[in-house]
Parts: structure tokens; sequence; C-alpha cells
């Protein structure tokens, strides 16, 4: 049913369609939404047959959706930044017991210094944990893809994040078309773990593993990743038939046909990208994009084949790898092995700064023209960074550079 | 495309007002899609909030910069916050307040707009009469309906009642309609 709705909203409500039987909520911004909506959806009766554990913190969080998960229940959690950091061992935990947690991450910057707004920094840190990561362009896909995670976890029990940009879609109120419990009932079947910690019947799960074996378990859980790679595009068929909607799969190609400039990014940053797609290609540019909505498993021969043909790539990354430059860059290039086209990385909308179609548009058509660094950072204050280097060359006790920075900004020089 | 960006202080309901009007936009087939100035803001700063309205699917991400419409809720920031930057030259323009635009020295900027896009309104004075407190939501969504021609009165009116159904909604949908009637007429 179409419903203009915050997206924090939707997400909530479809979560409770999915019949959780275990909710573990700690607040984070940007994610506090969703786990108060799905709270209140308990309270009032709408998601029966359902625990809504308020814990401590987001290491209690998971590893209490940990437990439940193990005792056979349908579990869900959301976190975002810090949050996620804090329950690192335990994400570790569930992917590596093979527990199908579904988990929301409201994409969001992890500090020093502390920020509260978007960019993919969290899910980032926690890409190799053995979870798969599904990357929502709008607030109908990150609607669609709970659905979808839920099943696909149970498939292959494998715990899935669904991560949603903070604040863009979470905080954003749009058009959303929000399934129905029979719709979902239709194509979400009642969870049968592989697995279950039961009294009458007693077994271990989580026994210390030694080199003898460590090497098989990690294998088969890579393996696990590469049947999702299968799995990913059919279940998306499946939802399409049942609700009529294409959203989820591998990537998302926009307007790829002869394109010689490509652009690869995640998320909602898609949606600004394809305008510009449109609007560049309106003054005769030969260029298209590819939104990446499995980040893991990482879809290689998908991406190298939409990417075939292309003179050039660029990926927009709303995160950055210190040193390197950007992540997603890194998979791309492993994907293009076999094909010698050059790879740039435009770092952009870090810390929630806005990603306009403005510098958008000029850093592409620089890269349309080979003028496009290697790793280049989008609407860089360069006065700032040449400030404060300089400030920092001049005296040994320079102080902290983010309050130096700020200040400098506060005082309009 | 028409984008408006609404301009407050933290706890006068900027964030409500742009969800309201996507709501309005919504009801009526349209496209819409609101979204605040995102951060931890406090009770008073100044607060910004946009909504989009479109006939189809609107998938830009970036904050309004360049509006068709200004609605401002507080005439405290005209001279504090650049309110009126990248503002369209034929946009529009509500603000609150019952003073005369050369009382809120902008009279020489305002000329440069078509005068039936320019507007200001009582609209807390209006709150007040009918809700009893001073939330101008309700009477600038009126007054941008009526002055912007974007939506029917009738949408906004639903839009209210769906998010403060009964006696407080009625009360915010009686302040929009006699805003509506006001601008419509000024």
């Amino acid at each position: 049913m179409l419903k203009q709705l915050e997206g924090s909203v939707a997400i909530a409500e479809t979560v409770a369609y999915c019949r959780p039987e275990v909710v573990c909520a700690y607040p984070i911004t940007p994610q506090t939404h969703i786990v108060e909506g799905v709270g209140a959806l308990v309270k009032s009766g709408v998601l029966s047959n359902c625990e809504f554990i308020n814990v401590e913190s987001e290491f209690a969080a998971l590893s209490v959706a940990i437990g439940a998960s193990a005792a056979g229940a349908r579990a869900y959690t959301a976190t975002a930044s810090q949050g996620l950091l804090f329950m690192a061992e335990a994400v570790y935990n569930a992917a590596g017991l093979g527990l199908p947690i579904v988990m929301t991450i409201g994409n969001r910057a992890i500090g020093a210094p502390i920020n509260i707004w978007n960019d993919h920094s969290d899910s980032m840190a926690l890409k190799d944990a053995g979870w798969i990561q599904l990357f929502a362009e709008s607030n109908q896909e990150a609607v669609d893809l709970h659905i979808q995670a839920f099943r696909l976890a149970e498939e292959l029990s494998c715990p899935v994040m669904v991560c949603v940009d903070g604040f863009i879609l979470t905080h954003a109120y749009e058009r959303i078309d929000v399934p129905t419990q029979e719709e979902v009932d239709a194509f979400l079947p009642p969870f049968e773990p592989v697995q279950v910690l039961d009294p009458t019947e007693p077994y271990s799960i989580g026994a210390m593993v030694g080199p003898e074996a460590f090497t098989e378990v990690r294998y088969l859980g890579h393996q696990k990743q590469l049947q999702a790679l299968h799995l990913i595009p059919e279940i998306a068929k499946v939802f399409q038939d049942v609700f009529g909607r294409e959203t989820g799969g591998l990537v998302h190609p926009y307007r790829t046909e002869n394109a010689e400039t490509m652009i690869v990014a995640l998320g909602s940053i898609n949606g600004t990208i394809k305008d510009v797609v449109d609007a560049m290609r309106e003054s005769g540019t030969a260029i298209g994009s590819i939104g990446v909505c499995s980040f893991r498993p990482f879809p290689l021969e998908a991406l190298a084949k939409a990417l075939d043909g292309a003179k050039r790539v660029i990926v927009v990354e709303k995160s950055l790898a210190p040193g390197l430059g950007g992540m997603l860059t890194s998979d791309v290039r492993m994907s293009l092995l076999r094909q010698a086209i050059p790879v740039h990385t435009v770092i952009a909308g870090l810390g929630g700064r806005p990603v306009t179609g403005v510098s958008l548009t000029a850093a592409f058509e620089l890269a349309v023209n080979d003028q496009l660094e290697d790793v280049h950072f989008l609407d860089l204050d360069h006065a700032a960074i040449e400030h404060e280097v300089e400030r920092s060359r001049l005296t040994r006790k320079s102080g902290p550079t983010a309050e130096n920075i700020l200040r400098r900004l506060g005082s309009g020089v | 495309m028409f984008q408006t960006r609404i301009h407050g202080r933290g706890g006068q309901g900027v964030v409500t007002a742009a969800e309201l009007l996507s709501v309005a936009a919504f009801l009526e087939g349209r496209h819409a899609q609101a979204f605040p100035s995102f951060g931890s803001e406090r009770m008073g700063a100044p607060v910004m909030s946009f909504c989009r309205i479109d006939d189809k699917e609107i998938r830009l991400r970036e904050p309004v910069q360049k509006p068709d419409a200004l609605i401002i809720q507080d005439p405290t920031l005209l001279h504090s916050v650049d309110v009126f930057g990248g503002l369209n030259p034929n946009g529009y323009i509500l603000i609150n307040s019952r003073r005369r635009f050369d009382e809120l020295g902008i009279a020489e900027f305002v000329a440069g707009f078509p005068a039936h896009h320019v507007c200001d309104l009582g609209a807390t004075e209006l709150a007040m009469k009918h809700v009893g407190r001073p939330l101008p939501n309700a009477a600038l969504l009126g007054g941008f309906a009526a002055i912007s021609g974007q939506l029917h009165m009738d949408s906004v009116a639903q839009a209210i009642m769906q998010k403060f159904p009964g006696p407080v909604g009625e009360a915010n949908v009686a302040a929009a309609r006699e805003a509506y009637d006001i601008a419509a007429n000024s």
C-alpha cells in the first residue's frame, strides 16, 4: 500500500511484518527511530509473539540476538557507527556461528572527531566479518531488502546487514509501497533453523576449533557467500513475482549502453548520480552508472560484465581507507583483472557533507577529459588544509587538528 | 520539480512542516520528498527542512540549494541566516510576520519578485487564535497553498488531520484555512 512515510517508520513496519520473534534494541542516532518504531508495534500488538528486549549496550544487543537465534528464534536488531564497532566481536561471532540474524545499519561516520552524520565508515569497518551486506538506494529498496534479507539469511544460515544511509534515507519522508502482512507471509516462510539449542536434545555451538579445522570452517563461510551470489538474484526475482517491484539483486546498471564513462557507487548517492547521468547524456556524454546493491558477497563477475567496454570507471565512495584511497575501488579493480580500464576514486560525503549534482558533474567531466586524479576528494577545502599544515609545521605543540580547523572556519578567515 | 526550503528555529516544527507538505502532495498523487537539515539541533537554533514535489520519482538527495519557494517561520532569522540564498528569481516567499516588508528591512529585495509571490502572514497570531499555542506551522501551510498554487487547501487540511487527528487537528485546519483566505486575497 502506497504511503508517505519516514524511511525509519516504513522499515520498522516492514520488519514487523517479517514476524521477528526477538528484537534487541539499543538506541543510537540515526537508527533510533527504527527500533522505536518496532517497539511501538510490539506494544500495540501489531507485532505479536515477539520479545522486545531493551539492552544496556550494542554488545548486548547483538549478543542477545545471537542467543535468540541459536535457540531458534527469528532475531533482529539495528545499529550505527560507534554502536556497530562496540558490537564488533559479536558481529564476527554471529557469522562464524552461521546465525541468520538481520541487522539494519543506519550508516553513519565513525569518530574521532565525533560526527553523527552519514557516511559508510561503519559498515565498511565490518565488511569482512562474514555477514552479507546489502546497500539500499532508496527507502523503497530499504523496505524491500529487509524482506529479502530474512529469506536470504535463513536459506543460507548467514547473517545479513541491510545498510541504509543515515538521515538521508532514515529521516526522509517519501512515497513508499509498504507491503501487507499477507504479501510478506506469501514470500517469507517461517524460520526453520538448521541448528537449535534445545535442552531436551543438548549439543554445543561455538566450540574451540584448532588449526586442524579452522581453515575449513572459514572456507565454508566463503563458499556460503559465493552461494549468495546466486541466491541474491534468485530471491530478487521471486520478490518481483510477488510484489511486482524490481529491487535488490547484485547490481543496478543504469544507462550503461555504449557508456565510455561508468560510475560505480553504494547506497542512496546512486539517486543523485542517475540524475547527473541523465543530464550529461543529454549534453552528449556517453556515461552510465552501476549501483552496487550486494557489497558482500562482492559481485565480481556481474560487475566485470556490466563494466565491459567502458573506457574509464569512477568509483564514488562514502568512506576512506587512509593510506590507500577507496575500499570499494579496490574491489572494483579486482573485478577488472582481465580488463585494462583505469579506475578513479572520488571520496565524497564524508561525515555528512552534501554530495551535490554540481560537484559530481564537475568531477565526472574532469574524468571524461582524462584530468581526474586517481584519488579525488570532492569539494575539499584546500585553503583549510594548507593553513592547518602550515600551522602545525611552525610549532611542535600545535594541538588538536579538528578543533583548530573548526576555530579557523568559525572565525571566517 | 518544485523545491521548497523552510527556515525556522529548533522546536518550531520545521521538520513537521516539510513532512506535512510532502503528505499533502502525496495525497494529490504526486511524488514528494521531505527531509530535515540533519544535525543535533538545539531548541531555538536556526534549522532548515526541505520538500521537493514532482510528477515523477525524486532521486536527487542533495539539500535544496535553489528553492522555488521559501517558508520563513521566524522573521528574526532574516538578518542572521542567508535565508534567501539560491532562491529562484521568480520564486515564492512566505514570512511569518505581521510586520510589513519595509519594517522587516527587505522591501527592496522583495520588490524584485512578482507581487502575488510574496506574502507576510501573522501565522503565530492565527495559531494563538485557533489553537491557543504559538505554533505557526498549519497557518503557514495554508498560506503556502494559496500563494504557490502547488497544493489544494483541502489536501493540506487532510494532511494535518492525518498527523493530528481530533480537536487539535481541527483547530490547526481552521488556522490554515483562515491563513489561506488571507494569503489568497493579499
